[in-house]
């Protein structure tokens, strides 16, 4: 038995057993257990001495790992933000329909989804057959649903909708390109797998090739959040509970560019490189830039974040595309965005919380209100621009100075100005929110106490992306640069 | 074969040119148990096939379309009332999404030569057709039934480049769908519960880009 099929299979039973739970305790327990063994499962393939052969489904290399590692670090830090924190009951839930009694149980769905959504993405990081891996991807836009869908209120009913829609016709056209991919091996050949057709990349038809690759960036760019189709993400990070958000940003996007960069694996080995390069350079600008326009004034904090992961998704992108050393400055940036942004949002929920209210204009005067938090906003806002001594500011950097290696003046410029760009945007809303006497009065009169503990697991991840610059471990050294390696990037 | 693929691209026209939801939905219900006997058609008579084929048919042509139907009665939706495109008009532009598709067919070189080009202009032409559904029409049901309509021309293309996957493959991705459209249907109830109407286009309290959609909003 194959150690990789638990890690999608034991959330997945977790999630079953959610559902049988009556008592909100046991579940919020069975989320820890389930976080807990996850994480071991995951730390346990980084050891030099545990080698899993892949089958013709599942997948362990140097990519599966690093993204896993993403995914299952995220959810432990959740799943303690959950067992913390107690986010208000929907108000609502008892004026669902009398026929839904199954819908009346927000938190049990809640549970229960959040078990299916890490299934659902352990999953797709771990395929190894192409089909497999987008079932896994679709499976994580439906499980993930009725997560934003938590507040049961018109709003998040908005979102969820839009949610759901446009990234099950995002992913359709994925499926379709899927299809190219296939129709593009020579007949015969059944092993639909990247490595696969890596090998055989020599064999494969060009032109199908470029047409399913297209297919495959529009359709898993919709799920990542490339703008111009990026439109779900802002209502949807902005209307979900903070965990689901931090999850969203953190760990689902970066699923969706797996995704892509499987495909991207074949392409560069059946050397059609340049083509791909062109592409991903348009379309991580053209993400940052979006995402600049739309952080300037922006008067919701959460959706604020949102924006800021467009621009990250966008660096990713674009670091594919320039090729050489950005790729390991991307690779890096994955981990550190994940860290970085799951970190900000656990923080938003907790300002959320104290000031019931996502305006910026209203959650003001954190220093004096909320210290803790305020302090923490602050810094993972820090830490997110890039700013020295994060690990994010090394990717960052290195991806500068690939882009000028290479001689991609023009790239590097709008590199940086769009980072300059979003950095002085954000940095307009984050000085108000910490440091600007608050407005209304009646907010003075509430006594704001901060948990301490829900601020633990924001800490602990933005600390990681501190970490990182200084030390990094040898193992996770190791994946990090074979993972560069498999893309066809240099390493330092 | 040829006749299944004219079907189905007739199947689109009818699905464009009608506002009743109620023939909305048998058409996509025709539309699931034809590529049933597509896959049969295409596959020939292998066990996997048949169960691959069997369920397609169980939950395209039989599950989905009875629980939009029930999310019809429910909310007291008969017709797409004022879609942004007039009825002709879309008939006028599936025609014209149709001779796109045939170009298109034109335009690759095949590699393998497969059962029948028809069929992957059908495929591509329900694909169209499910997209444009989706951007012009206001009601989540039709959006909803657009994006099966889009599904199944994915599927279609699947069939007619004859891209076989394995069977376990096929499955997870109809059951996939099958759990997409039925959150949407759920979530049709819901949308008619808190907004006592299931147009979408009034879907834009969040958005930070204010469009007026024409008129009536005043």
């Amino acid at each position: 038995m194959n150690i990789l099929y638990l890690l999608p299979g034991l959330p997945f039973v977790f999630g079953i057993a959610s559902f049988l739970v009556s008592a909100e305790a046991t579940r919020r327990l069975l989320l820890i257990i389930s976080a807990v063994i996850h994480l071991i499962l995951t730390l346990s393939l980084f050891m030099p001495e545990v080698v899993v052969e892949p089958d013709s489904w599942l997948i362990a290399d140097a990519l599966s790992r690093l993204f896993l590692l993403c995914v299952s670090l995220l959810f432990m830090a959740l799943a303690f933000y959950h067992q913390f924190s107690s986010e208000q009951t929907p108000g609502n839930a008892n004026a669902m329909p009398q026929k839904m009694q199954f819908f009346r149980q927000p938190e049990k769905v809640f549970a229960a989804s959040l078990q299916f959504f890490l299934a659902a993405m352990s999953l797709a990081v771990l395929s190894r057959h192409f089909g497999l891996q987008w079932i896994g991807i679709e499976a994580t836009t439906l499980a993930s649903t009725p997560l934003i869908y938590y507040k049961r209120s018109r709003h998040s009913l908005e979102a969820a909708w839009k949610y759901l829609v446009i990234c099950s016709v995002g992913i359709s056209l994925a499926l379709l390109g899927l299809f190219f991919l296939a129709m593009a091996m020579p007949a015969g050949h059944h092993d639909f797998s990247s490595e696969s057709l890596s090998f055989y990349a020599t064999y494969l038809n060009p032109q199908w090739l470029k047409i399913a690759f297209l297919f495959i960036l529009v359709g898993y760019g919709t799920k990542m959040g490339l703008a111009p189709m990026h439109t779900w993400l802002p209502d949807a990070h902005g209307e979900a509970p903070a965990l689901v958000s931090a999850l969203l940003s953190g760990a689902l996007l970066n699923c969706a560019f797996l995704g892509i960069l499987r495909v991207f694996q074949v392409i560069q080995a059946a050397g059609l490189t340049i083509f791909a390069d062109e592409i991903f350079i348009v379309a991580g600008l053209l993400s940052m830039a979006t995402a600049s326009l739309f952080i300037f004034h922006q008067s919701d904090y959460k959706r604020m974040l949102a924006y800021s992961s467009v621009e990250h998704m966008g660096i990713l992108i674009l670091g594919m595309g320039i090729g050489g050393l950005a790729i390991f400055a991307a690779m890096l940036h994955v981990v550190c965005h994940s860290v970085v942004k799951a970190g900000l949002f656990l923080c938003s929920g907790n300002i959320l919380k104290a000031f019931g209210s996502r305006k910026c204009d209203v959650a003001t005067d954190l220093k004096r209100r909320l210290p803790v938090n305020g302090a923490l906003w602050v810094t993972g806002f820090l830490a997110i621009t890039g700013a020295p001594p994060f690990a994010t500011f090394l990717s960052e950097f290195l991806l500068l100075k690939a882009a000028l290696d290479s001689n991609k003046m023009l790239v590097a410029f709008l590199y940086v100005l769009l980072l300059s760009a979003v950095f002085v945007g954000m940095l307009g809303i984050v000085i108000k929110m910490y440091s600007a006497p608050s407005q209304q009065s009646e907010l003075d009169k509430i006594a704001f106490k901060e948990e301490i503990f829900t601020a633990v697991p924001a800490a602990f991840l933005f600390a990681i992306a501190l970490l990182l610059t200084f030390y990094a471990p040898d193992s996770f050294m190791a994946v990090l640069k074979d993972a560069t390696t498999s893309l066809g990037g240099k390493t330092l | 074969m040829n006749n299944i693929a004219a079907m189905l691209a007739l199947s689109c026209l009818f699905f464009l040119g009608s506002g009743r939801l109620r023939l909305s939905i048998r058409m996509a219900s025709f539309q699931g148990v034809l590529l049933g006997i597509l896959a049969l058609v295409a596959g020939g008579l292998k066990p996997s096939i048949i169960v691959l084929a069997v369920s397609s048919i169980v939950l395209k042509g039989i599950l989905l379309p009875w629980l939009l139907r029930r999310a019809m009665n429910s909310t007291c939706a008969r017709r797409e009332i004022e879609p942004f495109v007039s009825f002709s008009a879309s008939v006028l532009s599936g025609l014209a999404l149709l001779a796109l598709a045939q170009w298109l067919v034109n335009r690759t070189e095949l590699l393998t030569p497969i059962f029948s080009p028809v069929m992957l202009t059908s495929a591509y032409f329900m694909v169209f057709t499910g997209l444009f559904i989706l951007v012009t029409r206001k009601k989540a049901i039709t959006q909803t039934l657009g994006f099966l309509v889009m599904e199944n021309g994915v599927y279609c293309a699947g069939l007619s480049l004859g891209s076989e996957l394995s069977m376990l493959i096929e499955l997870g991705i109809l059951l996939d769908i099958f759990v997409g459209i039925f959150l949407m249907g759920i979530m049709i109830f819901h949308i008619d519960s808190e907004f006592e109407h299931i147009d979408t286009d009034k879907f834009n309290d969040l958005s930070d880009v204010i469009l007026q959609t024409g008129g009536e909003k005043e």
